[in-house]
């Protein structure tokens, strides 16, 4: 195999060429060819295209950060502490090889359901890259995003959740402004009065916001990362606000940070004058890159956004007057779609809408199919582990208080991990609870809470019915949708393999 | 340039057990010789190294190193020990020490020689002509001809 490897240590005097030294002789032993970039004291000796370009297989060998590592995107990529290249390169060349066998097998793939846990090798952690699949790399991309994202659902989610138990349903509405149960509130426009008005609840309630406003964000940028490493991340991240803004939701983020990447990847491949090469990561691929994934997200993406949300809107008030059921059902698969995004939002402002014209049930149908995706997917994970990663387990746990508060947003992580299998049967769930709530004729004049609110509830025990009916329709859909994608992973011996900035989040 | 070692900056018999203090008496040969300027401003840049990540590395080696600005010339002390040395390495103490002193802003010929000398530490035969070395002068001349081929 054809193999390119940069060495890295702290000095550059001592390890780097001892490594350097290591592999290439390992390299010759074995009948490879090598070329090694020492990233140390004695000056560049930078690799060039061309051997990057025909390499099979890319070796790290550093306790340090390699430079300009986004040259080696898309290949397979060996990473060992550089102790490990000195003391034993010919294992470190064994996984190289392994690793690119595994790449150019054609099912390599992690299983649907769960990626392998991080490889081990003699003790040493081992983290490696590969390119196979279409749909496999783009499940990875999509896992390395929700791995960066979770961590805020689950704190900016537990924090409303607790100001809700702490200062009642309408902390919300004490915050933000607005009518709650009849009482109508300013809203804190100046967040430094924050806590004097609306006491600690109203603090964490804010504070769990702010941290939500970083989930699209968050997931596009990682997105991003995930297909082309560091220049990714800001025009990641700048697509994911975007999507915020033109109020995309997840979908749109995901949207976005594919594209990011994938225009990163794209002006990567552009080659360039020495003298322009030096300014490329700071400067020109990051303005180059945000301002034509901007430019897409606001007038590709957002402007049909808009357009629909008012179409859908117009179509639901349309609706109106029939058959109540029918509605309960729709509302119901359009809370669970997107969650937090715009037909989600279409759907919730209906709820709004129908609440301030005395219709409490609609309110009442929203709430529950807002709640059933994440108790679903808690309840998924709950019985059927093995599908799920460990990241996904733990936002599991958390769902249980996310779903039981009415916090949709704790489902996407696994929808945005595996729209095509969750979105779908969140939905179906969803449906069974909107429309039985609309037909046993629960009622809610609480526009959020969840179950804090079920003293406001009519007929609490039908509406919990519906909720705990819905959560086990898309619970078992979300099992069976995931056995169904399950493939057995041939996995070479000793040696396994895993997105490696899957690794660093989990 | 001066040489890279002399007689005078190997020791075949390091009596020293400790990491610290075995370092310390190479550094002090160096001193001695006028290749470190400061010793107790050296010995802190190289256990400023040392505590990133051990310098031990399999098959009894131990490369405490530094580049300091009290290092006047790029320079190799070289200590044997029978009893070995712990530099953190996993299969063991070390037996042969080198100490790698370079100057902060060293130019790159220096830096290349010290680079050349770091690829041959790798090499099985070098450590073992180290190892069957019979007075200084052979570790000179080893040196001399393996790293700058004379």
């Amino acid at each position: 195999m054809k193999i390119v490897a940069v060495t890295s240590c702290p000095t550059g005097i001592a390890h780097t060429y001892m490594a350097a030294e290591s592999l290439e002789e390992a390299a010759k032993e074995g009948g490879h060819s090598i070329a090694v970039e020492t990233q140390g004291a004695a000056g560049a000796n930078p690799l060039t295209d061309e051997q990057i370009s025909s390499a099979d297989v890319v070796v790290l060998a550093a306790d340090v950060e390699v430079r300009n590592r986004e040259r080696f995107a898309g290949k397979p990529t060996v990473v060992v502490p550089i102790k490990r290249a000195i003391n034993d390169p010919g294992a470190v060349l064994d996984q190289a090889a392994a690793l690119l066998a595994a790449a150019l097998a054609p099912e390599p793939a992690p299983t649907a359901g769960s990626p392998p846990p991080p490889a081990r090798v003699g003790g040493t952690p081992v983290r490696a890259e590969h390119g196979p699949s279409g749909a496999t790399r783009v499940r990875q991309w999509l896992m390395t995003g929700v791995s960066y994202m979770i961590p805020f659902v689950a704190a900016g989610g537990i924090l409303i959740a607790l100001s809700f138990v702490i200062g009642g349903a309408q902390i919300a509405t004490k915050v933000n402004g607005g009518t709650f149960h009849g009482v109508t509130y300013p809203g804190v426009t100046d967040i430094s009065k924050l806590l004097a008005q609306t006491g600690v609840a109203g603090v964490m309630f804010k504070i769990g916001g702010i941290a939500f406003s970083m989930l699209v964000p968050i997931l596009a940028g990682f997105i991003a990362y995930a297909m082309a490493d560091r220049p990714g991340l800001v025009p990641g991240i700048v697509a994911g606000l975007i999507a915020n803004a033109i109020g995309a939701g997840f979908l749109g983020g995901l949207v976005g940070g594919l594209l990011a990447g994938g225009v990163v990847l794209a002006i990567l491949k552009i080659k360039v004058p020495k003298a322009v090469a030096g300014i490329m990561p700071v400067v020109v691929i990051p303005l180059i890159s945000t301002l034509i994934v901007g430019f897409l997200m606001i007038a590709a993406v957002g402007q049909p956004i808009a357009a629909a949300t008012r179409g859908l809107t117009d179509w639901l008030n349309g609706l109106n007057g029939s058959n109540a059921i029918a509605l309960g059902a729709l509302l119901g698969l359009m809370m669970a779609f997107d969650m937090g995004g715009p037909v989600n939002k279409v759907a919730y402002t209906f709820g709004l809408a129908s609440l301030a014209a005395g219709n409490q049930q609609v309110m009442a149908a929203v709430m529950a199919a807002g709640m059933t995706p994440p108790l679903a997917l808690a309840l998924a994970t709950a019985v059927r582990p093995g599908f799920f990663t460990k990241p996904e387990r733990e936002a599991g746990n958390a769902a249980w208080l996310l779903g039981a508060s009415f916090i949709t947003e704790g489902a996407i992580p696994f929808a945005a991990a595996d729209p095509l299998r969750i979105i779908p049967s969140l939905m179906a769930g969803s449906a069974v609870t909107g429309a039985l709530v609309m037909a046993l004729h629960a009622s809610s004049p609480a526009p959020h809470g969840g179950i804090w609110v079920i003293g406001l509830i009519g007929k609490p025990l039908v509406w919990l019915v519906a909720i705990l009916a819905g959560t086990v329709v898309s619970a078992a859909c979300v099992v069976v949708a995931k056995g169904l994608g399950r493939r057995s992973l041939a996995t070479p011996s000793g040696l396994a393999v895993e997105s490696r900035k899957v690794a660093v989040a989990g | 340039m001066s040489e890279l070692i002399t007689t005078d900056l190997v020791d075949l018999d390091v009596k020293a057990t400790e990491r610290g203090e075995a370092t310390a008496h190479l550094a002090g040969l160096l001193a001695a010789a006028g290749r470190v300027t400061d010793l107790e401003g050296f010995l802190a840049d190289v256990a400023a190294r040392e505590a990133q990540m051990p310098t031990g590395i399999e098959g009894g080696i131990g490369i405490p190193h530094a580049r300091s600005r009290f290092v006047s010339a790029p320079t190799l002390g070289f200590g044997r020990s029978t009893a070995g040395v712990d530099f953190g390495a996993e299969d063991g103490p070390a037996h042969l020490i080198f100490l790698i002193a370079a100057p902060e802003g060293g130019d790159s010929d220096h830096m290349t020689i010290l680079s050349k000398l770091a690829r041959r530490l790798v090499h099985r035969s070098f450590r073992e002509a180290l190892l069957g070395a019979g007075d200084p002068q052979a570790i000179v001349d080893l040196v001399d001809k393996e790293v700058l081929g004379k």
